[in-house]
């Protein structure tokens, strides 16, 4: 029963450090199935992440301390990804610029103006306050009551939609028309446009769309752990997240396996350290667990990953 | 070709916005001039000053030592690649003392002091062997033996837990001394460790005390800064489990309900006392050590949690530990 306990926490807490990740990483998926690379996850969790403590925080003083609080933070996050998310698709759609380094230079910009204004917010301290109200997880009544295995009855409420995320997002790209225009415009988009779909507004909707659910998995890194931001409340998660990308296909469900994959990791360092591993290994190696899992998972196990065949290439009006 | 011009000019005005944030922490001496007025100032390890935790006691001190008088301001560091530029920027501008705060910053102020022996220099945590340095450390293991002894009369299912930021000496006296003041009172209670190997995520604090409280622990020490607030958000939405703080009295900032009660790390006093001896001309470079016995370390004055049968126990090995009846070893 012990290990059935162990088992059934550990998936617990697999799903509560995951979901960020998920999120951030169906965000990239929409982007990149449209053909533009984005390496900005990063820097759109970050503005998320800002977003979802400032704004939780303001409207908690005031309406002094409601449940309604991070909801309002966790809306305006995603409405603020969506609009940062502009400057990386105008650039690379528009413009035709080199995908990979507008990217970077929009997590430049993220993290030195989430800090810039959280001073000017936060009397010249880089950090927000600790919030009052962040997310409570929800649970099922009696079930969740169990000594065993009732912690898989409770979840945070971000947790609940990261799962509708993905559903919704399987069927958006493969049941729906939309989809298909997408995945088009991914992988020939002069096809696409001599059957009369318009290539630059496809990209520049799942470029948003990408925006927007990269700030959701910011903000709940903000409304579900630290409950403040600080430079390094994002530190890696954008690039774990397009890592579960890659070694999930571009494909919802996989990817949403492979966050799961990287969540445990963390999840399974604790359990390791705690069950006396470090009696036997230096903890070190615990530390380097999940990024010698990911090289390891990468180099051998999945088998090669088909990019979005246009993915990276600017699209010109005309060209063959 | 026009357009790609147009996109270096964006990817340009990137760059730029990026370097002017840089600067936003100007620390630009002013021009008033109280009469023998000092000049302290204080660089941040990447905690920064509203951590909860060191940083922020440190701040403390400085800020008392304004309404004394003297010019006070602080850089926060966003990594360590950050301490010399920063604590050169103090010294560069004239500043009369500058302190390092935390371990981290060893190395970085041994640097910055031998380069500029005509200033001076504090540092907490870390021993620094120059004439223009003084180094101040704690006994932290002293006041963790205290705590450890209010876990282990407190805890239920006798298991304790213990997160550590990283694995470095000063956090080792944390654990030795807890886990002496926990087999202090019963020998037979277990005490669960973990090291997050940071001292800023979060996240990582979470995942340790959900794994701690998910298995039997009912009281958590955490000696790990930012980290240890993921140990109290965790410990928050859950009922009958407790947190100890660390550094500050953390029950000001997450409440009576989880914070049992906190290892005060008295940051803020040595800050305040050096610098203070200082404007009064008594700078001298060395090591002070403060534990117990010098209100270095201790519980908070208020412990609203903490039943008269605990606070009587705890004032007992209190006695005996200062007056050397009891020597808590530092484990280092």
């Amino acid at each position: 029963m012990e290990w059935l306990k162990l088992i059934v926490d550990l998936t617990h807490n697999t799903i509560v450090f995951s979901t960020a990740l998920v999120f951030a990483a169906i965000g990239g998926m929409f982007s990149e199935r449209s053909g533009v690379v984005n390496i900005a996850l990063e820097g759109l969790m970050i503005i998320g992440a800002f977003t979802g403590a400032v704004v939780t925080f303001f409207v908690d003083q005031a309406l002094g301390g409601s449940f309604i609080s991070p909801w309002i933070g966790f809306l305006s996050a995603i409405l603020a990804g969506i609009i940062f998310s502009l400057p990386h698709a105008v650039a690379s759609i528009r413009y035709e610029a080199d995908q990979v380094v507008s990217g970077i230079a929009l997590n430049f910009l993220a993290i030195g103006a989430a800090i810039y204004f959280t001073k000017v917010l936060f009397n010249g301290s880089a950090q927000t306050k600790t919030l009052m109200t962040s997310f409570d997880k929800w649970s099922i009544p009696f079930l969740s009551d169990n000594a065993i295995v009732g912690s898989l009855f409770k979840a945070y409420p971000t947790s609940i939609i990261m799962f509708f995320v993905v559903v919704i997002s399987y069927v958006v790209l493969f049941k729906t028309p939309f989809g298909l225009r997408l995945r088009a415009v991914g992988e020939h988009p002069r096809a696409a446009d001599t059957m009369g779909i318009n290539v630059f507004r496809t990209r520049y909707i799942a470029v948003m769309i990408s925006g927007g659910l990269a700030a959701m998995g910011g903000a709940t890194l903000v409304l579900t752990t630290t409950n403040n931001f600080t430079h390094s409340t994002i530190s890696g998660h954008g690039f774990i997240a397009l890592a579960a990308l890659i070694f999930g296909k571009w494909h919802p469900i996989k990817t949403m396996f492979a966050a799961l994959f990287f969540g445990m990791a963390t999840a399974l360092k604790s359990v390791l350290q705690q069950f006396g591993i470090t009696d036997f290994v230096p903890v070190e190696f615990i530390f380097i667990l999940p990024y010698l899992l990911t090289i390891l998972v990468l180099a051998g196990l999945i088998g090669r990953a088909e990019a979005p065949t246009a993915l990276g290439k600017p699209y010109k009006l005309g060209s063959r | 070709m026009k357009k790609s011009f147009m996109f270096k000019g964006l990817i340009l005005t990137l760059v730029f916005s990026l370097a002017l944030v840089g600067c936003a922490q100007d620390s630009e001496p002013g021009e008033e001039s109280l009469e023998n007025e000092i000049k302290v100032g204080m660089v941040t390890d990447v905690g920064g000053v509203h951590d909860n935790s060191f940083n922020q006691s440190a701040w403390e001190g400085l800020q008392r030592l304004e309404e004394a008088g003297a010019k006070v301001d602080y850089i926060e560091s966003q990594g360590e690649s950050d301490f010399e530029p920063n604590l050169n920027e103090f010294v560069n501008d004239g500043w009369d003392l500058t302190w390092g705060i935390g371990f981290l910053m060893g190395d970085a102020i041994a640097a910055i002091a031998e380069q500029n022996p005509d200033s001076n220099f504090g540092i907490i945590d870390a021993v620094v062997d120059a004439p223009n340095v003084v180094s101040t450390v704690f006994k932290e293991h002293e006041g963790s033996f205290l705590v450890g002894v209010v876990a282990a009369m407190t805890t239920e299912t006798n298991k304790i837990g213990f997160v550590g930021g990283m694995d470095i000496p000063v956090i080792k006296k944390f654990e030795t001394g807890f886990v002496e003041g926990v087999k202090a009172v019963d020998p037979a209670i277990e005490v669960v460790i973990e090291y997050t190997g940071s001292f800023v995520d979060a996240g990582l604090g979470k995942a340790s005390a959900a794994t701690m409280y998910d298995n039997g622990v009912d009281v958590i020490f955490h000696a790990a800064g930012g980290v240890g607030d993921g140990v109290f958000g965790e410990a928050s939405e859950r009922s009958g489990v407790w947190v100890i703080g660390v550094d500050k009295d953390q029950s000001i900032t997450f409440g009576h309900e989880v914070t049992l009660t906190s290892m005060m790390k008295y940051v803020d006093e040595a800050v305040y006392q050096v610098s203070k001896d200082f404007g009064e001309g008594n700078f001298e470079g060395g090591v002070r050590e403060l534990g117990l016995a010098e209100n270095g370390v201790g519980l908070p004055a208020e412990n609203p949690n903490l039943s008269d049968e605990i606070m009587d126990a705890v004032n007992d090995y209190k006695e005996k530990i200062i007056n050397g009846e009891i020597v808590v070893p530092s484990g280092i």
